[in-house]
């Protein structure tokens, strides 16, 4: 007994190192891909042009990824993101929203996005579902109410309302305005993670839910809104993708959710919850991003892209099972 | 109205080289082959072969996929509207579904309800197979549009468009527009749409057989999605990888709206860009002369208003009043016609929209 009590506070800062270690590890791998950059397209590559290229693509699903940040720390999963961001751009770009302007039109994606992250939040809280079954039945019904909406087709923004659109097309310091909105969302998150309650809080639930519960915190409104919060990145993104494409469309946003949760994972954010931050899950996702640009640059296919994430995906989580392993 | 007239010349405009040999359809993709006035000229001989006059009534079971895209949603469309034009046609679709087993099922309630013909586009012609071969067996003509089964005796008639022929199209434009520039060693960038399916490789194959006449060749390809999203992706991109492009072949329209928005937002202009399959809104944005996109080659979905005609026709035991034979083809490959800023207006009425 009395030599346990040495140990574990010993533990403390050491754990915290390990903490940092999948960081160290990110950029270091950030920075070995833009050696690759250089190396295979010095001309290409290292260009303002392609850096303000990449931030952009990263943009939307960096939003999202924020999000999901924030619901993987707090213990659950958020399988409906893409789709979610789907009904949004759908039901914003609808003739009948779009007829009241573009503030409308925004305030509509991000209503749609923080209702349907409500509705998850309140099926498992609540209804006590499984996250991964409740965000799983609002995928298909999201994607399906999209569909219906928008009746297959792609719903083009129109001329009126080209100040969406301007999102993308207006750079101030040579960035498009929705790098801006990107950034700002991760600072608003940063901030809201780590120097409120409700982020303390959110590792709390995430980390020991009953421990959370017997703390005095309202476990099951805290994972509702978490969820909410997770929606309303999605309202969001679905801006800035109407902003980028030009367009409304049911087919946004495949597959976001399987890149939102790998780039949170290889982040460093543990899927059983409680430990995580969003600048880990940022990197990760850059990463993803930074890849694919350097694929395409180089000429090769997708199906190597493919590949190349996949195992991207298993060396860090290996990573970090590892540095899981040491810790205890 | 107009429309529909517009619609029946474009299907003998089809049928006629089609019927010709399916080579012509290579032959003829090439621009100065195909004045615009020919898809208006046969209208009248049309009508006055009659095979628009009410015969028997007929009932007509369709299946297609779900549309996820606006080239299936044209295709449903048309389909529909063409059978409504005849009042001896009884129009009986099934619920769309991209589910094989469901569409199988589909078919096989069509059999039951011994529909007197079907129109059937598969979402994949090896899977739906024996299916329509059991319609076939069952004494039901099959009209296969576009994806085609691969056993003869599975269908009646197949009728659909020409991938490789789309690909020699926008080649010949494109080797052609480089050519009078008098560009030596052109910058070519193609965005393919899923790089797995066959009708991409047919696609990309004509693409580089065609410009092979001129000299040229692809720089760098590259696949998206069929998406906008996708198409926004792969194009940003790509126009990071090469920063002087002379031309560029897009495989979609609908992808399209992402690769133009791309190329906006990057703010390039110095290239022309040839689309794919014919979308309303990429027919609007070759008229404006403001964009980049300079051609589109069509792959059209009116096929499908074509295929519910030719179903009827066989149904009713009837031929094609402009053709010889007493009975339908056995197949019609649409030829791959070359939208331009001059034709626009003439093919706006058969874009589908996105």
């Amino acid at each position: 007994m009395t030599e346990a009590t040495p140990t574990s506070v010993a533990k403390r800062p050491f754990l915290g190192k390990i903490g940092e270690v999948p960081h160290l590890g990110l950029v270091a791998a950030l920075v070995l891909l833009a050696i690759v950059g250089l190396a295979t397209r010095p001309e290409n590559f290292a260009t303002s042009s392609n850096l303000v290229s990449i931030l952009a693509l990263a943009s939307t699903i960096g939003v999202i990824t924020v999000g999901m940040t924030f619901v993987i720390i707090g213990g659950g999963i958020d399988l409906s993101v893409g789709a979610v961001m789907a009904l949004s751009s759908v039901w914003a770009t609808t003739l009948a929203t779009q007829s009241y302007g573009p503030a409308v039109m925004i305030v509509c994606a991000l209503l749609v996005g923080t209702g349907a992250g409500l509705v998850n939040g309140f099926l498992i809280s609540y209804g006590r579902m499984v996250p991964f079954i409740a965000t799983l039945a609002m995928l298909v019904a999201a994607r399906g109410l999209a569909q219906r909406m928008s009746n297959q087709r792609t719903q083009l923004v129109q001329q009126a309302n080209n100040a969406i659109v301007e999102l993308s097309t207006t750079r101030v310091l040579g960035l498009p305005l929705l790098v801006y909105v990107f950034a700002l969302v991760v600072a608003l998150g940063w901030i809201l993670l780590n120097r409120t309650t409700f982020g303390r809080r959110t590792y709390a639930v995430g980390g020991n839910p009953e421990a959370a519960r017997l703390a005095g915190i309202d476990v099951r409104r805290h994972t509702m809104l978490l969820y909410g919060l997770s929606g309303l990145c999605c309202g969001i993104a679905a801006v800035l993708i109407m902003a980028r494409t030009t367009t409304g469309s049911s087919t946004h946003g495949d597959l976001y959710e399987l890149d939102a949760i790998a780039a949170v994972i290889i982040g460093g954010t543990l899927l059983t919850g409680g430990r995580g931050t969003i600048i880990g899950s940022i990197l990760g996702l850059l990463i993803f991003t930074v890849i694919t640009n350097l694929f395409i640059l180089n000429g090769l296919n997708t199906s190597d892209q493919l590949i190349a994430k996949g195992l991207i995906i298993v060396v860090a989580v290996l990573m970090q099972r590892r540095g899981a392993l040491t810790g205890t | 109205m107009t429309q529909n007239t517009g619609r029946r010349g474009f299907l003998l405009g089809g049928a006629v080289l089609g019927a010709g040999a399916l080579v012509s359809a290579c032959t003829s993709n090439e621009p100065a082959a195909q004045p615009s006035a020919a898809a208006a000229a046969p209208t009248t001989a049309a009508a006055a072969g009659g095979n628009d006059q009410p015969g028997t009534q007929v009932t007509i079971g369709f299946s297609a996929p779900a549309a996820d895209h606006g080239w299936i949603a044209a295709i449903a469309k048309n389909a529909e509207a063409a059978a409504k034009q005849y009042s001896d046609v009884v129009f009986k679709p099934v619920e769309p579904t991209n589910d094989i087993n469901q569409q199988i099922s589909a078919v096989e309630s069509l059999i039951q309800a011994k529909v007197d013909v079907l129109v059937l586009l598969p979402n994949d012609g090896q899977q739906l197979n024996q299916v329509a071969r059991q319609a076939m067996d069952a004494g039901i003509p099959v009209v296969n549009l576009d994806r085609v089964f691969p056993d003869k005796l599975s269908y009646r008639t197949w009728i659909g468009g020409d991938n490789y022929g789309m690909g020699v199209a926008a080649g010949h434009y494109i080797g052609k527009a480089l050519k009078e520039k008098g560009v030596s060693n052109p910058v070519i960038v193609e965005i393919q749409g899923i790089a797995t399916l066959p009708l991409t490789q047919d696609r990309s194959k004509g693409f580089a057989d065609a410009l092979k006449a001129y000299g040229f060749s692809v720089t760098a390809k590259q696949d998206a999605q069929f998406t906008v999203e996708s198409g926004t992706k792969v194009a940003s991109n790509l126009l990071q990888a090469h920063k002087k492009i002379d031309a560029i072949w897009n495989h979609d329209d609908d992808q399209g709206i992402g690769v133009l928005a791309a190329i906006k937002e990057a703010n390039r202009s110095e290239f022309i860009m040839v689309g794919g399959a014919g979308s309303a809104n990429a027919m609007r944005e070759i008229q404006s002369g403001s964009s980049v996109l300079a051609a589109t080659v069509t792959y059209s979905p009116t096929m499908a208003s074509s295929a519910i005609k030719l179903a009827r026709l066989i149904a009713q035991g009837k031929g094609m009043s402009d053709l010889t034979e007493n009975e339908v083809p056995q197949s019609i490959t649409l030829a791959s016609e070359t939208i331009t800023k001059d034709n626009a207006a003439t093919y706006l009425p058969l874009g589908f929209e996105s």
